[in-house]
C-alpha cells in the first residue's frame, strides 16, 4: 500500500507507513499519525493540510525525530536524499536538523532565545554546521538577513527578538533555517500568526527562496489559501490519516474525498455571497474514539457498509489518489 | 426599516496613555481609535475590518464602555451611551451583547453550561422563576445547536465550537438587539467556522438581530456583512456596501489588503501581478503626519505627506484618500490634530 502520487523530480523525502502514538487516559496507545505515506520531490512544495488535531504537525515532528514523550514513533521509514534516517543516533540527528532539514514554526518567539541578540543566534546556527571563522559567519549572517528582506540588516543583527515585529522575527527564523543551506525546509504554519499583508510578503519570500535554492518545502498548514499560493502538491489529513493526495489543481479544483469536498465547501470565500456555507456535520471525535474503519464515516453523507473497513488508496487520475470506498465504487476500481 | 439607525457612532476617540517615571505621568498616547464614525441600521450587519492593532477591537469595547472613550458620541436606539452614568450601563448591556474570540477566556471555568447561560437572565430579571429560566436555557441551547446532555458540563469539557455556541446562547439569553462579534469565529477550524457562521446568519433572520462584526477575515466578512468599514491606524479609511468595498475598492489600503488575501482559485494564483505593501504598520503612538497610510502607499503624492484627507463620498460609500476627492466631504469625524 503506497501513495502512488507521481512527482515532478527525483524524491528527496520519502515517508512510508509512519505511525506515531500517544497513550490515552485509559492506558491504551492510540496512533495519532496512522500509516502516513508522503513523497516530496527535489525543489517541490508539498502542503500537508488539515484542521486542528489531524496530526499534520505531529507528522512533521515525527519526520524530524522530535516527538516528545510520552509520544513515540512506532513504525515507518523515512528516507532523505536516498539515505534512511532510521536508527541514527542523537549526534547525527543534531547534524541533520538545522543542516539538511531546516525548520520554521508558527510562533518564532518559541524558537528564538529571548536573551540573546538575533545576530548571535544566526551566527551560532551557521557555525554549528560548518567550520567557519567568526568574521566569515558574521558576513554570512548579514547576507542572510539581506536575502530574507530585513531592512537595515546590520542594526537588526544586534537586536533582541522582542525588539522585532512578528514579520521580522519570522524573517529572522527563515534566515536561521537557511543558514546551513538545507535540502528540505519544514515550515509549520509559517504565516498563521501574521497579518495578511505581512503573510503575503513571507509567502513571496518562501516561494522565491524555494526556486532560487532548489530547496524542497514540506508546508504544514490549515489554510487552503496559503496552499494555493505556495504548494505544488497537496496531501489532506483527517484524524491521523492522509485521505487525499494530488497536485494543487487536483485537490483544489477537483477534490474527490468527501472530507476535502466538505472542507472546500465550508470556505466563505468560495461560497456565493449570502448563500449558506456547506457544513460538515459534527466535529472530529477525540483520538481514543477514532473508528478502525474510515475515520470520516461518522460525518460523511456518502458512508455505507463498506466504510466500516479502512479504505485503501484509489487512483483517480495520474498522481491524484483518494482513500474512500464511495469514490472507489463510483469509479469502479 | 426606520430611518433612525440602531447604532450611531460619531467622532469616537479612545486613546490609551503611555505612562512612565515614578509618578506614572502620561508621556504619550496610543491613538487606538482616533475619530471613528459608524452606523448600524436595525437588522443590518456591519463589518469592521483591519489588521492587528488598527483599533477595531477598541471600537467594539468603547461602544460597550468596557473601555472609556475620551470623546465622541455613541447613540444606541437614540440614547447617548457615553453620557450614561455607570449604574445605567447594566440596562444598556441587556440590549447590546458581545461575543469574543476566545470563548474559554470569556466563560467562567467554574460555571456549568446551564448556569453560564442563565447568569445574564438572573442579572436582568428575565424569567419569572428558576423553572422558567431553565426552560429558556434548554430552548436556547437547542437553538444554537447544542445537545441538552451538555447542560451540566464545564467549559473545559467542551470543544472550541461548542464553547462558542455557549457564548452565543449566553449573549442571546438577555434578548439583545445588537450583537458585537469580535473575531468570534477566528479561532475555529473552517468546518466549525462554517457551522457558526450559518448559525449567526439564521439567528439574524429569526430574531431580527443586528451585528457589528469585527474581523480580520475578508472572506468571512464578504459572506455575512451588508456594509464594510476598513480601519487603518485608528481611523476608518473606507466604508460602503460590501459588494462595493470588496468588489471595487477605492482606497489603496483596501486594495492592498484584498490583494494580500491568498487566492483560493487554483487556476489563478495571484503571486506575480500582485501589488505588495512594503514595510509594516507604523506605531499608533506616532501616526504619520498627513495621510496615515502615506509611508506604505504605492500611489502616494506630495499632498498626502502634508495634509490629512477627510472621508470623501464615493458612490454609496466613502474613502479617506485624496484620489477619491470630489466636491462633497461626507463627514468630518476627524479629531483636530494637535
Amino acid at each position: 500500500m503506497s501513495a502512488a502520487a507521481s512527482s515532478t523530480g527525483p524524491d528527496l523525502l520519502v515517508v512510508e507507513g509512519l505511525v506515531t502514538s500517544f497513550p490515552t487516559s485509559r492506558g491504551r496507545r492510540v496512533a495519532i499519525v496512522d500509516h502516513v505515506d508522503l513523497r516530496v520531490a527535489c525543489g517541490e512544495v508539498l502542503a500537508l493540510v488539515g484542521e486542528s488535531g489531524c496530526g499534520k504537525s505531529l507528522t512533521a515532528l515525527s519526520i524530524a525525530q522530535l516527538v516528545a514523550r510520552p509520544g513515540r514513533v512506532d513504525a515507518g521509514r523515512v528516507v532523505l536524499a536516498g539515505r534512511s534516517l532510521a536508527g541514527l543516533g542523537p549526534r547525527e540527528w543534531r547534524r541533520i536538523r538545522g543542516g539538511e532539514i531546516g525548520m520554521i514554526f508558527q510562533e518564532p518567539m518559541t524558537s528564538l532565545n529571548p536573551v540573546q541578540r538575533v545576530g548571535a543566534q544566526v551566527i551560532e546556527a551557521i557555525r554549528l554546521h560548518e567550520r567557519v571563522r567568526p568574521r566569515e559567519a558574521q558576513r554570512r549572517a548579514l547576507g542572510l538577513f539581506e536575502r530574507v528582506g530585513i531592512p537595515d540588516p546590520e542594526a537588526r543583527l544586534g537586536a533582541y527578538p522582542h525588539e522585532l515585529s512578528g514579520g521580522m522575527k519570522q524573517r529572522a527564523m527563515i534566515a536561521m533555517a537557511l543558514s546551513a543551506r538545507p535540502k528540505l525546509l519544514i515550515a509549520d504554519e509559517p504565516t498563521t500568526a501574521l497579518d495578511v499583508t505581512i503573510q503575503a510578503q513571507i509567502l513571496d519570500l518562501l516561494r522565491e527562496l524555494g526556486q532560487e535554492l532548489g530547496m524542497a518545502v514540506l508546508l504544514i498548514t490549515h489554510d487552503l489559501g496559503v496552499v494555493n499560493e505556495l504548494a505544488d502538491r497537496v496531501a489532506v489529513m483527517y484524524a491521523g490519516r492522509v485521505v487525499e493526495q494530488g497536485s494543487r489543481e487536483d485537490v483544489l479544483a477537483t477534490a474527490r474525498h468527501p472530507y476535502t469536498v466538505g472542507l472546500l465547501g465550508s470556505l466563505p470565500a468560495r461560497t456565493p455571497r449570502g448563500a449558506r456555507l456547506v457544513e460538515i456535520p459534527g466535529a472530529v471525535p477525540p483520538p481514543e474514539d477514532w473508528p478502525s474503519g474510515c475515520r470520516f464515516a461518522g460525518r460523511c453523507a456518502r458512508a455505507y457498509a463498506a466504510c466500516a473497513e479502512a479504505p485503501d488508496w484509489t487512483p483517480v487520475t495520474e498522481g491524484h489518489t483518494v482513500r474512500c470506498h464511495a469514490v472507489a465504487r463510483e469509479i469502479g476500481a | 426599516m426606520s430611518s433612525v439607525p440602531l447604532l450611531e457612532v460619531e467622532g469616537l476617540r479612545t486613546w490609551f496613555p503611555i505612562r512612565a517615571g515614578l509618578l506614572q505621568r502620561p508621556v504619550g498616547w496610543i491613538r487606538a481609535v482616533d475619530g471613528v464614525d459608524l452606523c448600524v441600521q436595525a437588522g443590518a450587519t456591519v463589518a469592521l475590518v483591519g489588521e492587528s492593532g488598527c483599533g477595531k477591537t477598541t471600537v467594539g469595547r468603547s461602544i460597550l464602555r468596557l473601555v472609556e472613550p475620551q470623546a465622541g458620541r455613541v447613540r444606541f436606539e437614540g440614547e447617548d451611551l457615553l453620557a450614561l452614568p455607570r449604574p445605567s450601563l447594566r440596562s444598556l448591556r441587556r440590549r447590546l451583547q458581545i461575543v469574543f474570540q476566545d470563548p474559554l477566556a470569556a466563560l467562567d471555568p467554574r460555571l456549568r453550561v446551564r448556569d453560564a447561560v442563565a447568569e445574564g437572565m438572573e442579572t436582568h430579571g428575565i424569567g419569572a422563576d428558576r423553572i422558567e429560566r431553565e426552560a429558556r436555557v434548554a430552548a436556547l441551547l437547542e437553538r444554537v445547536g447544542l445537545d441538552s446532555s451538555l447542560l451540566g458540563r464545564f467549559p473545559h469539557e467542551l470543544s472550541g465550537g461548542q464553547r462558542q455556541r455557549v457564548c452565543i446562547a449566553r449573549a442571546l439569553a438577555v434578548e439583545p438587539r445588537l450583537l458585537i462579534c469580535d473575531e468570534s469565529v477566528s479561532a475555529l477550524d473552517v468546518s466549525i467556522q462554517a457551522q457558526i457562521l450559518n448559525l449567526l446568519h439564521d439567528l439574524r433572520a429569526e430574531l431580527g438581530l443586528s451585528y457589528l462584526f469585527i474581523s480580520h477575515d475578508l472572506g468571512v466578512v464578504r459572506q455575512l456583512a451588508d456594509r464594510v468599514a476598513v480601519m487603518y491606524l485608528g481611523q476608518i479609511v473606507e466604508e460602503g456596501p460590501t459588494e462595493q468595498v470588496l468588489g471595487d475598492p477605492q482606497h489603496p489600503y483596501t486594495r492592498a489588503l484584498l490583494e494580500a488575501v491568498p487566492s483560493l482559485d487554483p487556476r489563478a494564483r495571484r503571486s506575480a501581478e500582485r501589488i505588495r505593501l512594503r514595510g509594516e504598520v507604523p506605531s499608533p503612538a506616532q501616526p504619520p503626519a498627513g495621510c496615515r497610510f502615506h509611508p506604505r502607499c504605492p500611489l502616494v503624492f506630495d499632498r498626502c505627506r502634508r495634509e490629512a484627507p477627510a472621508l470623501f463620498a464615493v458612490a454609496a460609500g466613502a474613502s479617506r484618500c485624496f484620489l477619491a476627492e470630489q466636491s462633497t466631504v461626507r463627514t468630518t469625524g476627524d479629531v483636530p490634530r494637535a
